[in-house]
């Protein structure tokens, strides 16, 4: 386990590498300039002399060959140097947004978790009748719907109804306090896109155990359960449900990882300062420091779920062993 | 501008409409209260905190209460293109020396947020920065300045401008409100610590800024002008998505967004709040222009140039287009109102603004047939943005296609577009004016020859339209400026048709009605720094 571990880890270099090199070529095909857009996004006169000024400035004005190097150099010493444009330290900028995007992250996969698996298992085992058509209406209803929509959806739905019960309308707020200063504050900002994304994520997840759960119900072990006289239930919570989750959790680790950097319109939404909105930003403005150092990020954070996902998987499956 | 109380919805959307645009009568002046918070949401977050370098208005709205300036737009009466006021000063200044000696006597006692004493000292340094930064250091306003010789400060308390000729773009160009005034001693320091920090004099103290979410203020005890300002403080709350902004007001989480909404946002606010929302339009010193590339065939060919613009009816536009976007005005490269643009009968006289649209598209038909161009097809590219840019460009698709031309948009986001304006591949783009304090004088440097480095991006070179330029920015003589300018927007607009204008815009406000003592102006970045605002809760 530790070989295989140390073995994983090591592949992130060249994956870290291909993303790195990737984004830095992809960045500086896009047309527009950074200096124009900051001094000329207004159309105002802008000298060019301070156009080539502010490119001296964040080093543009060196071969790109140079720009590589020092961002592999930077980015191998956990150095991401400053924002090209607000030139406040990227840890800093990043940061600030992480733990936003971690929080929505964690309670949109609780929301996916708590509806997918007893749903999808209701669904499977009651195959064919009103309640598995009235879950798959549900879990399809909610792979079709955008969250970003259903976010809309949900913030006029409550100006409409709280203006006709209270006469006020009343909306999430629209600027963030962490958890620990204001649990209930807090909550009420982050429990809407956390609800509105978590039922997309869900839907998938419940038509994913569904499946798989109906698969194994099908597997010679079950059946010799059965004939043995076991119950229902804990055929379902001991023998299968432990098996068909193994694809269930690949799906939410996925999604897990996208949510992280993902969740750009959902963000803009709710006023969410998340990092889907900074990676946005970063590339309209043509941050490449930023973008850079965002790219880098997330494909970590999907190596690591990916790992994590690997993980689970062994202790789900006593079958799987890694070497 | 109008300041609008709102009927109840029950008097439906119409009525209010016609209230807000037209018959609208302020409401009896209450007396100010003092204390509260204003929420505010501003689309945009600013690159650096430095007014000297930046040119987005997402600077200056959380960012102008922490400030004070030497002049300023009169907040009283925010309207008008020639009304200006002291900040800092005590009494605007005659000029003397033929037109070339501006001295500015500066209020006593003012103290920065430091406590250190602001002095004469603080403005030199600060328009110094502005005028002539040092190597390294970026003024996206140096230009504004080519008039100004020398700023010095003879005493504490006098500060002296001299011109190297007289300029009626001077005392306009002063008051921008992107100049704020620094203290000297934190120039001399780091001449870039504005960028990262904020320390001025103005009516709000700097309390905390979270990157991408808020910059909060509390209310300076000791702001030099007695009682001001009412609030206690400010929260700015960025917030890119125009949808939430509106939703904001309406559930409440804030009171006021002070770019502005279109139409139809102001309309579902109206109807939802009913007395609870007051709207405030007024026209917008912006504007929206399309330009071939002279540079390019047929566009080299002032008769296609020409019929371009005759297709246009801008008269018909501005009362259709007014309904869903934020355009209104019609008016040539100066800004409408100002005492120098064209009066109507005159606007009348220049191509594509004649009051019978039949007779000019029936012009622009022989134009192109004589030029050979009868089944002429090009590319208008545009900025992705829906207000007002997509729709407008739309409606010119519509405009030409009356007169046999047929037209693709091509929308590139911001980036992408300057880059293709910047390399001349285009045929003919979408284009946009839109200054701060409305300095026609200046403002019309956007239509110049483009070896100006002005922005112009036709591609053309017409020394005549450059000399014209000049020569009022030269002369003190209003009669003189006013007969220039005229002659300007006709070279521009129709003998040589360079470039075109289509609708000025329109700045649509709607506020929470316990917002008091804002008023609208012709620009999104001018009368923001909230000394007056209070709120009747």
């Amino acid at each position: 386990m530790y070989q295989y571990t140390l073995k994983r880890m090591l592949l992130m270099i060249p994956t870290l590498l291909g993303a790195g090199i990737l984004v830095f070529i992809l960045m500086r095909l896009i047309p527009g300039d950074i200096c124009v857009l900051r001094m000329a996004g207004g159309s105002g006169y802008v000298d060019p002399k301070a156009i080539a000024n502010c490119h001296a400035e964040l080093g543009l004005d060196r071969s790109p060959v140079m720009q590589f190097l020092d961002f592999i150099w930077g980015f191998a010493r956990f150095d991401f140097g400053n924002s090209m444009w607000t030139g406040r330290p990227i840890v800093e900028e990043i940061s600030l947004r992480f733990e936003l995007s971690l929080q929505i992250a964690i309670m949109a996969t609780l929301t996916a978790i708590l509806l997918a698996i007893p749903l999808g298992t209701i669904s499977a085992v009651k195959q064919n009748t009103w309640i598995d058509y009235l879950v798959r209406g549900f879990s399809i209803a909610g792979i079709a719907m955008p969250s970003f929509w259903l976010g809309i959806l949900i913030i006029l739905g409550l100006l409409i109804t709280t203006k006709s019960v209270f006469g006020t309308p009343w909306m999430p707020p629209i600027k963030y306090v962490p958890i620990w200063v204001d649990p209930l504050y807090n909550l009420s900002m982050t429990i809407f896109p956390a609800l509105a994304t978590g039922y997309r994520y869900s839907a998938v997840a419940t038509r994913m155990t569904r499946s798989a759960l109906l698969e194994v119900l099908r597997e010679d072990y079950v059946r010799t359960a059965r004939a043995k006289g076991l119950v229902q239930q804990v055929i379902i919570r001991r023998h299968a449900l432990k098996n068909a989750l193994l694809p269930v959790v690949t799906i939410i680790g996925i999604e897990f990882a996208f949510l992280m950097g993902g969740l750009v319109v959902t963000e803009q939404v709710f006023n969410l300062n998340g990092l889907g909105k900074l990676f946005v930003a970063s590339v309209s403005n043509h941050d490449y420091a930023m973008t850079q150092a965002l790219v880098m990020l997330v494909v970590a954070i999907f190596i690591f779920t990916n790992f994590v996902v690997d993980i689970v998987y062994a202790w789900l499956d006593p079958r799987i062993r890694y070497k | 501008m109008r300041l609008t109380q709102l009927m109840r919805p029950a008097f439906a959307l119409a009525a209010a409409a016609v209230v807000a645009v037209g018959f609208g009568v302020p409401p009896a002046k209450a007396a100010p209260k003092k204390g509260g918070v204003m929420t505010f949401v501003v689309p945009d977050e600013p690159p650096s905190w430095d007014g000297h370098r930046e040119t987005t208005f997402a600077l200056i709205h959380p960012f102008a209460p922490f400030y004070s300036l030497l002049i300023k737009v009169n907040p009283e009466n925010p309207s008008s293109p020639t009304d200006f006021v002291c900040d800092l000063c005590t009494e605007m200044p005659k000029p003397a020396d033929g037109g070339k000696t501006y001295t500015f006597k500066l209020r006593q006692g003012v103290k920065f947020h430091d406590g250190t004493p602001l002095t004469a000292h603080d403005v030199v340094a600060s328009f110094k920065k502005i005028i002539s930064p040092p190597k390294g250091v970026t003024s996206a306003r140096v230009a504004y300045f080519v008039m100004v010789d020398s700023v010095s400060a003879p005493d504490n308390h006098t500060v002296v401008f001299k011109l190297k000729y007289p300029s009626g773009a001077f005392i306009p160009a002063l008051a921008t409100p992107y100049n704020f005034i620094y203290s000297k001693a934190k120039l001399d320091a780091d001449i870039r610590w504005y960028e990262k920090n904020v320390m001025g004099s103005g009516p709000f103290k700097f309390v905390a800024r979270e990157a991408g979410a808020f910059v909060k203020g509390e209310r300076n005890k000791d702001f030099y002008v007695k009682d001001r300002p009412y609030l206690d403080g400010f929260e700015a709350i960025f917030s890119s998505k125009q949808a939430l902004r509106v939703q904001a007001i309406r559930g409440d989480r804030a009171a006021i967004e002070f770019r502005g909404f279109p139409p139809k946002s102001r309309d579902d606010l109206v109807k939802a709040l009913g007395k609870d929302i007051t709207v405030q339009e007024s026209p917008w010193n912006c504007v929206l222009l399309f330009t071939p590339n002279s540079k390019k065939k047929p566009f080299d060919d002032v008769r296609v140039r020409r019929a371009l613009t005759l297709a246009v009816d801008r008269w018909g536009g501005s009362k259709h287009l007014s309904q869903i976007a934020i355009v209104k005005p019609v008016g040539g490269v100066s800004y409408p109102d100002h005492p120098l643009a064209p009066k109507k009968a005159e606007l009348e006289q220049i191509a594509g603004f004649w009051p019978d649209i039949n007779k000019s598209r029936a012009e622009a038909k022989r134009l192109l047939k004589e030029a050979g161009q009868e089944n002429l097809k090009f590319t208008l590219i545009n900025r992705a943005i829906d207000q007002p840019y997509t729709i407008v460009g739309t409606w010119l698709i519509d405009q030409w296609r009356q007169i046999g031309v047929t037209v693709d948009q091509k929308m590139d986001p911001t980036g992408p577009f300057y880059a293709k304006l910047r390399s001349s591949d285009f045929d003919v783009t979408m284009d946009f004016n839109c200054q701060s304090v409305i300095n026609p004088l200046l403002d019309i440097g956007k239509f110049l020859s483009a070896d100006k480095g002005n922005e112009s991006y036709g591609g053309y070179t017409d020394r005549t339209l450059d000399k014209m330029f000049d020569d009022m920015n030269r002369t003190g003589d209003e009669a003189e400026q006013k007969k220039l300018m005229l002659a300007f927007e006709k070279r521009v607009l129709d003998e040589q048709a360079h470039s075109f204008v289509t609708l000025w815009w329109n700045r649509i406000i709607p506020h929470r009605s316990y917002v008091k003592g804002w008023k609208v102006s012709p620009s999104h970045y001018l009368n923001q720094d909230l000394a007056n605002v209070w709120l009747d809760k």
